[in-house]
């Protein structure tokens, strides 16, 4: 087959760092080829060099095996190659024509004269020729994350491309959507279309491929063809060693009662209800998780249970305290610990020191202040104690908390949140954006929390997760809890069934006999 | 109450409007592709200066009315250069034009008439109407009288305004930079380019807008004759939810006061004029709170934007 | 020590640079207006520092606007741009001079703290409003404050010209400005207890002012007030997350800054002024704090140099004015060091603006508009 792209030898280099060094990459026509790396291997990056949003430091980049300089976005356009992005590229009060023609609009008069009718009749054309539905007149705001991905991939499609980049597709998606996706993707493929997924979920890879190849901290790890390699060899090639997908969990007793949540209704930012009438019960010693697909309501939930968002109706008890509706303050003082799910716009002040970040909190409270003045000493203490214990890697607790890297701000937020001590932890996505080794950390702790007789609430979409930790899970979709099933019995058919709106008999029925490899 | 005095005072509003129209429209372009332009003060105090200035240099006013746009131009680039290029902070900026202005302009008048306070009277103004023939219409044949070129310039600029916005293509990537800067540079439209160009157009208005009050007006510079206009207009601007036709009914309205304020006395309305000259500023603020919740302003109005390139 | 040298350059260059690209301009128009910047710039300096009086009346300079600079200083670390010092100012300036009038009664050192407080209440009031609109509704204070400045001053001009007027208080023929504040309400001349300072009208003011900043610097680095405040202008959705009010906070920075700059209103009344007039703009302090703020990097240590700068230029300006020179230079140069320090500084602590959407569809606040929610651009 011909080869369409031919990356050589191309090395990026930003101030302090290397990220790509030396990496050879290629696409032939009619595949589709993934680019698997953990976060911050350098994918997205050699992708951005494609698409001409970054220049290579060093290399050459051929297309069609010509040499080409690909200076801008435009020129990779132009070429043939467009590019999806994880985060969409769609300005929300426009239409969907609108967005699709954006910076190729059908004009009359010299470009005197928007032509809307022409635009959305070409965008229908499009539409039609490769089976993706979308209504042309439909704001942005007002669609699903299904059709927005839809629009980007038409958006890429009427510009003619032929290369198609999808970074992190998968991410926002549900399990129906993923394979609609994937169906979608081998019907552009036998249209002529060749296509680079880019990602760190080792299972799409699998089903999705034609090839992989792992990138790691920059430099390329291998070339495979999906059908000769395997989810641990991937793993492997992806961190560099043996990595431990299950975790050791020992069996435990529980204890009282700690959070009792009785009918919790939430309002999303559209006030409609997110979280509908929604009850559960934590005990001490237990993990229980809430899994589901992205944007069901768990973020509602959390930010409900943890103040930072208004309850509209039910009862929320903490060993036995009512703490409905209570200010985020409140919620902290009646022993609640809070590990959000974006550590840099929740988790941490990113300009302040690692020590003021550290008693975020609790920072008007003794030792750290008396009668409204701040005990600097303490506080500078504290730091260097929590940095020590949770082996948080930098140079000393007065860095900018944004100097560390994202693990390690994960262990400083997990840090101070441990010193808490609190009765009940709510983990919400605790290992986004982490690295394996990082993920084995936070895993452990969590653990930890379990054995010490307090109360785990993790809300995460990673299904791995949910059953590696989880005494028992809690499926959320749409607003609701569709069931609770023992960590015992759960299978990834099972939960998958119950996420995407099946009934807990329905899982039990259909969800298989055995529990399938829950490694990936 | 008869005919005769509310015509007067609907031709003032128009008048008075005139300026603050200029400047929103201004305002207008700027902020819809993101870059908030508190300097309008300022860029219409340069256009009042040197409308007077190059209109004594040459003896004709059009001559002033390009100066005016020009140096309109010029100080638009200065804020551009901070927002745009220097990611700077969009009000800083602002405000440092307005007070560069004010000192620059009486700097200027020591250097060039060797006095303070007011410019000698220009030879040649822009103060009447240039459509006569309006003025034999029937009922409201007086309204025109009263009009000077602007007022026609500054209704057909809404009018455009609103079409270059909403039906060209680059109307289209103007609002798309002011929502979604990183959608729109991923398409390949220039971000810093488009936003330039709308700074700078709001430049050229916005020195329109001064020529409008000096030799538009009354003829001559003084010091301060600005006097917060600009602020109106933003104000304005603000009231008009970011859209020319909005922008025309908020500054007819803010003129309708004005006029009213200076017309108080005929109709034996008892208002100190104090009240009516903050009828303006506060109704902003009412309607500010009467907005509460819709978001009506350009998303990313006021972030300066970061080409990726780490 | 060589590290704690680079860290502090890295941060004062910018201050400095911008300075001397003022000062720089400033000489090319010297040289445009047909003199010599060295013997312009040697003017300047003598007429502000050369003498005993010259910097008592450098210091009488200084001290509103090192007030107004805290006052905006203040602000930037809690993500707020108060524009509205000089409404602030105006409102605390006309209620201490009725406050002075109504209440003479009292002995001066009662008297005094009283209508200085006074001052502190009127303009923490009206910087309060923008405060309440911004932490209730989401309302750009931007916005808001600028309105409130024209709305203070014609308000103030009413005042002016009717309740607190001569000519209804006292009978006498009407006039363009308040009644004379009473002695008994003013401020101590330096030059009456240290002769040394002669002619000038510096006042007690300028102590009052220099421990006010030292107070501010307390109040924002050592006490969890401070360290509330600027949690909220860093990262106010971190800050509420760690339990901690924004609306609240950005109530409170509101009120401390209309109140820093209602002091200086009231503190120049009391100090020389000793009435309001009728006027058609701004008095200017406000905007001029603004420089100082940034100049000084918002912080309330830092807003004194800065602030003494800015004392030295304004006071400077008549010397130069003798030696030929117009007095406008110094407005230029003013001006030019805010836009250069606009130009290239990344306000580090304001980078996140505070917003509430009651209804939107984007739930997640983006660095909105300016004008109808917070705008971002300091960052």
């Amino acid at each position: 087959m011909a080869k369409v792209v031919e990356m050589k030898n191309i090395t990026k280099i930003f101030p302090g760092t290397v990220a790509n060094d030396r990496v050879d990459f290629d696409l032939e026509k009619g595949e589709i080829h993934v680019l698997l790396g953990e976060n911050g291997a350098g994918k997205t990056t050699l992708m951005n060099i494609l698409y001409g949003l970054y220049q290579q430091t060093s290399g050459e980049i051929y297309y069609h095996g010509k040499k080409v300089d690909i200076k801008g976005p435009n020129a990779a356009i132009a070429l043939g190659i467009g590019m999806v992005h994880q985060h969409f590229m769609l300005v929300e009060n426009f239409t969907v024509a609108e967005n699709i023609i954006l910076g190729n609009e059908p004009s009359k008069w010299k470009g005197w004269k928007l032509d809307m009718e022409e635009a959305i009749d070409r965008v229908q054309r499009v539409s039609d020729q490769f089976g993706l539905k979308v209504d042309p007149n439909a704001l942005i705001e007002d669609i699903s994350v299904g059709l927005a991905q839809r629009v980007e991939i038409l958006k890429a499609l009427y510009k003619g491309a032929e290369v198609l980049i999808l970074d992190e597709p998968t991410a926002v998606l549900t399990p129906q959507e993923i394979d609609e996706l994937g169906i979608i993707l081998r019907k552009l493929t036998e249209e002529g279309k060749s296509i680079i997924l880019i990602t760190h979920k080792l299972k799409e890879v699998l089903s999705m491929s034609d090839r992989v190849t792992v990138i790691r901290r920059g430099k390329i790890v291998n070339s495979l063809f999906t059908r000769d390699t395997n989810v641990d060899e991937l793993a492997e090639m992806m961190v560099g060693r043996e990595v431990k997908l299950t975790s050791d969990k020992k069996e435990k007793e529980t204890g009282d009662v700690i959070l009792s949540v009785e009918n919790l209704v939430v309002k999303d930012h559209r006030k409609l209800d997110a979280v509908k009438g929604v009850s559960f019960q934590v005990r001490a010693g237990e993990v229980l998780a809430v899994a589901g697909v992205d944007g069901n309501g768990q973020k509602e939930l959390v930010e409900a249970l943890t103040g930072l968002t208004k309850t509209a109706s039910g009862k929320v008890m903490l060993c036995g305290t009512d703490i409905t509706g209570a200010r985020p303050r409140k919620v902290i003082e009646a022993g609640v610990g809070h590990i959000p799910e974006d550590r840099h716009k929740r988790g941490l002040i990113l300009q302040s020191t690692l020590a003021e970040n550290l008693i975020l909190g609790f920072h008007y409270c003794p030792p750290f202040a008396k009668n409204g003045i701040m005990n600097y000493d303490a506080i500078h203490q504290h730091g260097k104690t929590l940095i020590g214990e949770f082996d948080v890697r930098t140079p000393d607790e007065n860095v900018a908390a944004g100097s560390l890297s994202g693990g390690n701000q994960q262990k400083a937020i997990i840090a101070r949140e441990f010193y808490k001590d609190p009765p009940l932890l709510i983990a919400a996505q605790p290992t986004r954006g982490l690295d394996v080794g990082a993920i084995e950390f936070v895993h452990k702790r969590l653990l930890e929390q379990r054995e010490n007789n307090k109360a785990v609430l993790l809300v995460s979409l990673e299904l791995d997760e949910v059953m590696n930790l989880a005494d028992r899970i809690a499926v959320i979709y749409q607003g609701e809890i569709v069931g609770v099933l023992d960590g015992k019995d759960a299978t990834e058919r099972k939960l998958g069934i119950m996420m995407t709106g099946g009934s807990m008999e329905q899982a039990m029925k259909e969800g298989g006999r055995s529990n399938e490899a829950t490694t990936a | 109450m008869n005919s005769m005095i509310a015509l007067a005072v609907i031709a003032s509003a128009i008048r008075l409007a005139t300026p603050l129209l200029l400047a929103a429209l201004g305002g207008v372009f700027s902020e819809r592709s993101g870059v908030v332009n508190i300097g309008l003060e300022g860029i219409m105090i340069f256009g009042a200066f040197f409308a007077v200035w190059f209109t004594h240099l040459t003896g004709n006013a059009w001559i002033g009315v390009l100066a005016s746009m020009i140096f309109g131009v010029v100080a638009a680039s200065l804020l551009a250069v901070i927002s745009i290029n220097l990611k700077g902070n969009q009000i800083i900026a602002g405000t440092a034009i307005n007070l560069l202005a004010a000192a620059l302009t009486a700097f200027f008048l020591e250097l060039i008439w060797h006095r303070s306070g007011s410019t000698p009277i220009c030879p040649d103004m822009l103060t009447s109407n240039p459509l006569r023939v309006l003025e034999g219409i029937p009922f409201i044949g007086d309204l025109f009288k009263q009009f000077t070129p602007f007022v026609y310039l500054a209704f057909i600029l809404v009018f455009v305004t609103y079409y270059v916005l909403w039906k060209t293509p680059w109307g289209l990537h103007v609002r798309a930079v002011g929502e979604h800067p990183k959608a729109a540079d991923t398409v390949g439209i220039g971000v810093y380019k488009t936003r330039w160009t709308c700074v700078l157009i709001s430049g050229v208005l916005a020195g329109l807008a001064g020529a409008c009050l000096s030799i538009g007006t009354v003829g001559l510079f003084r010091e301060g004759m600005v006097a917060g206009k600009g602020f109106i207009a933003l104000a304005a601007m603000v009231f008009g939810k970011w859209h020319p036709v909005g922008s025309l009914g908020a500054c007819l309205f803010f003129g309708l006061c004005s006029a009213i304020q200076i017309q108080a006395q005929s109709f034996g309305l008892n208002v100190p004029s104090e009240f009516l000259a903050m009828v303006p500023y506060v109704a902003t603020i009412i309607i500010l709170i009467g907005v509460v919740g819709k978001a009506v302003a350009p998303k990313a109005d006021g972030t300066p934007y970061e080409k990726d390139e780490a | 020590m060589k590290q704690r040298l680079l860290n502090a350059w890295s941060v004062l260059k910018l201050p400095l640079i911008a300075v001397l690209v003022g000062f720089i301009v400033g000489a090319i128009c010297i040289l445009a207006a047909g003199s010599n910047p060295i013997t312009a710039y040697a003017a300047l300096f003598k007429g502000s520092l050369a003498s005993i009086p010259s910097i008592g009346e450098t210091l009488y300079k200084v001290t509103p606007i090192l007030l107004t600079g805290l006052a905006a200083a203040i602000g930037f670390r809690c993500g707020l741009f108060n524009i509205g010092g000089e409404g602030q100012y105006v409102m605390a300036a006309i209620s201490t001079v009725a406050a002075a009038w109504y209440f003479q009664w009292m002995p001066h050192f009662i008297l005094v703290p009283f209508l200085l407080v006074i001052g502190i209440l009127a303009g923490g009031t009206w910087g309060g409003i923008a405060g309440v609109l911004k932490a209730k509704m989401g309302i750009n204070e931007v916005i808001t404050t600028i309105m409130l400045n024209w709305t203070a001053l014609y308000l103030s001009n009413y005042l002016v010209r009717t309740v607190l007027n001569p000519s209804n208080i006292l009978g006498d023929a009407p006039s363009g400005h308040t009644v004379v504040v009473p002695e008994v309400a003013r401020l101590g001349k330096l030059s009456s207890m240290v002769p040394a300072f002669g002619f000038s009208s510096v006042h007690t003011g300028i102590f009052i002012a220099l421990g006010v900043a030292v107070l501010m610097w307390f109040i924002l680095f050592k006490t969890t007030l401070g360290y509330e405040i600027r949690g909220v202008g860093l990262n106010y959705q971190a800050a509420e997350y760690g339990g901690i009010s924004s609306a609240k906070n950005t109530f409170l920075a509101m009120f401390i800054s209309g109140g820093l700059a209602g002091l200086a209103g009231s503190i120049q009344i009391l100090g020389l002024v000793y009435m309001v007039n009728q006027s058609t703009e701004l008095p200017g302090y406000g905007f001029t704090g603004l420089s100082v703020a940034l100049v000084g990097l918002s912080h309330p240590l830092g807003c004194i140099p800065a602030a003494i700068l800015f004392g030295i230029l304004d006071n400077g300006s008549r010397q130069m004015q003798l030696a030929g020179i117009p007095k406008e230079i110094t407005a230029i140069i003013s001006a030019v060091i805010l836009v250069f320090v606009a130009g290239a500084l990344l306000l580090k602590y304001a980078s996140t603006r505070y917003e509430k959407r009651k209804m939107k569809k984007n739930g997640p606040v983006q660095s909105g508009p300016v004008m109808d929610t917070a705008g971002k651009g300091v960052e």
